[in-house]
């Protein structure tokens, strides 16, 4: 498979996923292109966190038909470290901790060693890192630590395609601003020395990230298809008046659809 | 040793070291592979030399392994004894008033009365085992080091105990004194010649701690695979002195068994154990430590870190016996068995005797690295090998004071070799 510049930067197509016996999704459509942000909705256990950990490539999500390209490329040749590589980056919802392992040494490893003190110094600015580089990576952070060090560790890493597991849940309203900042710093590339725009995919269950990056559009994950899709704040917006039943009957969806 | 100038106390000191120890020659030890002692003949004699430049290279090359310098610019002292023979002792001038090191015979032929009285056997006893039987009735030596009241030496001494021949025993006394209000960081290693096969260590150890005094001991194990090793150390800390022990082996060994006991005797006095051990082929590894809390504030505390491979078994032991009121210790012992035909025991041990106030407590753990904490790494980007030697090193990247750059390397090395090897 080649890459091809007027390719989508990531094109899902038809996907089926397992985790152990049951099928997650079944049978997800979705095209990301260069600069595009998109936001997924979806009742939990609808398969939100189950397509971005397919994305990524993390052992257990199963593929059983369709595929995923990104630049072109069908990811289910390669492992997760190649996709991150690629430009494929995540911040987890609940990251593991590990023992002996530091911060400092996790934003060295994202930048591919690239990772110079005034880079560091730029990050814990931006995430008020502070006493957490030299800590054992998530021993231990609190809700907001941990998603700080997230975002640190994409800014670190730049990727092409960030995926966002739910950057607000566990977090107070002050981490959200910061969090929010980051990604938009990360996806609009401001002040950054990058011309082109990077894509996101946002997993957000509140939207209150929305009030701090502006997306695209919304997706709504429902029984592991792509229901609907629409205006990211439009949608939120009738989900909370009438829930997930009724958006993906709803008109706003049909027509957009 | 004459004993025609000695006091008669001093007679009689070293006639109930002798009768303790025939009594206990054929006494098994508590721990670990019996050793058939009488196998062994003893190390031989050999030349002393003028400088470590002028040890053979295969010999200089193997006991930097173990941080011992032949270029001793970063060195306030050394040590070296080659089979049975002290071959080389020398103080740097700058610690020349600060510094005493020569053999335990030497120091006894020069300050009997005062050995016997407060050092010699005192915080070893001869008739522990079979072992200690063997260094009191047959000693070949060992290293005696004093460091003076109130100076406090930065640079480490170093001391090397080199076996040079097969089918032998290097049974070696060795003391250290720490004078009230010094400091000393000693790094010794063992080691042997890359022809050597089968032998035995018997190491007796005691270390003094003085008043407000801290010592940093740190030992590295080079062994063969057919060596056996068992070295005794008890250690005495008076009143605020510290005790801080690392230990590192990252060789096959036969078998070790060691059992380090810490008499924290003085108020406040402090005890640190800390180890890092690769069981590597089919060695028989058996390490602890023990700390009595017996003065008023003692603290202890005990870190492992335990990587087995192979066919090794590896027993990870760690006793805190609490005889004051106020004290405080912790042991925090963790192992990866990364070979289905490895075994690993950990084994805490805690004991109040009588002190309602203790505080003891535990973490033991064998656990594999989790799987999630792998991916996550690769997630940034991280091969899988990196990605599992990264966190193998930060399992066992303990925070080692005292610890030289030469053994920080070579310990990276070593995680390198074996995570390769685990993959």
């Amino acid at each position: 498979m080649t890459s091809d510049t007027t390719a989508p930067l990531l094109d899902i197509q038809d996907l089926h996923v397992s985790v152990g016996d049951r099928e997650i999704l079944r049978g997800v459509d979705l095209t990301i292109n260069e600069g595009e942000t998109h936001v997924l909705l979806g009742p939990n256990g609808g398969g939100k966190s189950t397509l971005l950990n397919t994305i990524v490539g993390m052992p257990g999500y199963r593929v059983t038909q369709g595929r995923v390209l990104f630049k072109g490329v069908d990811l289910a040749e390669l492992e997760v470290d190649e996709r991150a590589r690629l430009g494929i980056g995540i911040a987890f919802q609940r990251p593991p901790a590990v023992r002996g392992v530091k911060l400092r040494q996790m934003l060295e490893v994202a930048a591919r060693g690239e990772l110079d003190d005034e880079a560091i110094a730029t990050l814990d600015e931006e995430l008020n890192l502070g006493h957490m580089l030299a800590r054992d990576v998530n021993m231990g952070f609190s809700g907001g630590e941990a998603k700080r060090s997230e975002m640190a560790q994409l800014l670190a890493q730049m990727p092409d395609l960030a995926l966002f597991d739910e950057p607000e849940s566990g977090v107070d309203l002050d981490n959200i601003a910061v969090v929010g900042g980051a990604m938009n710093a990360l996806l609009k590339g401001e002040g950054r020395i990058s011309e082109r725009r990077r894509s996101g995919l946002i997993i957000t269950h509140t939207g209150h990230i929305l009030e701090f990056v502006n997306a695209d559009v919304a997706h709504v994950l429902y029984n592991g298809r792509l229901a609907c899709k629409g205006n990211p704040l439009d949608l939120i917006d009738e989900i909370s008046s009438h829930g997930y039943d009724a958006c993906v009957e709803c008109k706003l969806c049909q027509t957009l659809s | 040793m004459s004993d025609t100038q000695l006091s008669p106390s001093a007679i009689a000191r070293l006639e109930e070291i002798r009768i303790a120890a025939e009594s206990a020659i054929d006494k098994q030890a508590a721990l670990g592979p019996d050793v058939d002692i009488t196998r062994f003949k003893t190390v031989s004699e050999q030349q002393k030399i003028d400088s470590l430049e002028s040890l053979e290279k295969q010999v200089k090359e193997t006991v930097i392994h173990s941080g011992f310098m032949a270029d001793e610019s970063d060195r306030s002292a050394s040590y070296f004894q080659m089979d049975r023979t002290p071959i080389y002792e020398r103080v740097q001038k700058a610690f020349d008033d600060a510094i005493e090191i020569m053999s335990t015979e030497d120091a006894l032929r020069l300050w009997p009365e005062e050995m016997l009285e407060k050092y010699w056997w005192r915080a070893v006893m001869p008739d522990k085992d079979k072992y200690t039987a063997l260094v009191a009735l047959h000693q070949t030596e060992g290293y005696f080091i004093r460091v003076k009241a109130g100076r406090k030496v930065e640079k480490p001494i170093q001391a090397c105990l080199f076996v040079s021949e097969s089918n032998v025993s290097q049974n070696v006394h060795n003391i250290i004194i720490v004078e009230d209000g010094a400091e000393a960081n000693v790094i010794t290693g063992c080691n042997v010649h890359v022809d050597v096969k089968e032998g035995l260590h018997a190491g007796i150890s005691e270390f003094y701690v003085g008043k407000g005094a801290k010592l940093t001991f740190t030992m590295v194990h080079n062994w063969a695979e057919d060596f056996s090793v068992r070295p005794r150390t008890g250690v005495i800390v008076d009143d605020d002195g510290v005790y801080i022990n690392n230990y590192v082996l990252l060789t096959p060994v036969k078998s070790i068994q060691s059992f380090p006991v810490a008499k924290l005797e003085g108020t406040n006095s402090t005890a640190v154990f800390n180890s890092i051990v690769y069981g590597l082929k089919d060695s028989h590894i058996d390490l602890g430590s023990e700390a009595q809390l017996i003065g008023e504030g003692s603290r202890s505390e005990a870190v492992a870190r335990t990587v087995s491979l192979d066919e090794s078994v590896v027993y990870s032991r760690g006793r805190l016996i609490g005889r004051t009121n106020d004290c405080k210790a912790h042991l925090d012992c963790r192992g990866i068995v990364q070979s289905p035909n490895s075994t690993q025991w950990a084994i805490p041990d805690l004991a109040s005797e009588g002190a309602p106030g203790a505080e003891l407590s535990h973490e033991a753990a064998i656990s594999p690295i989790a799987a999630e904490e792998i991916y996550y790494l690769m997630t940034r980007g991280l091969p899988k090998d990196e990605a599992v030697s990264m966190i193998t090193r930060g399992f066992v990247n303990i925070d080692i004071p005292g610890l030289p750059d030469v053994l920080r390397k070579q310990i990276d090395k070593a995680i390198e070799e074996t995570s390769k090897e685990a993959m």
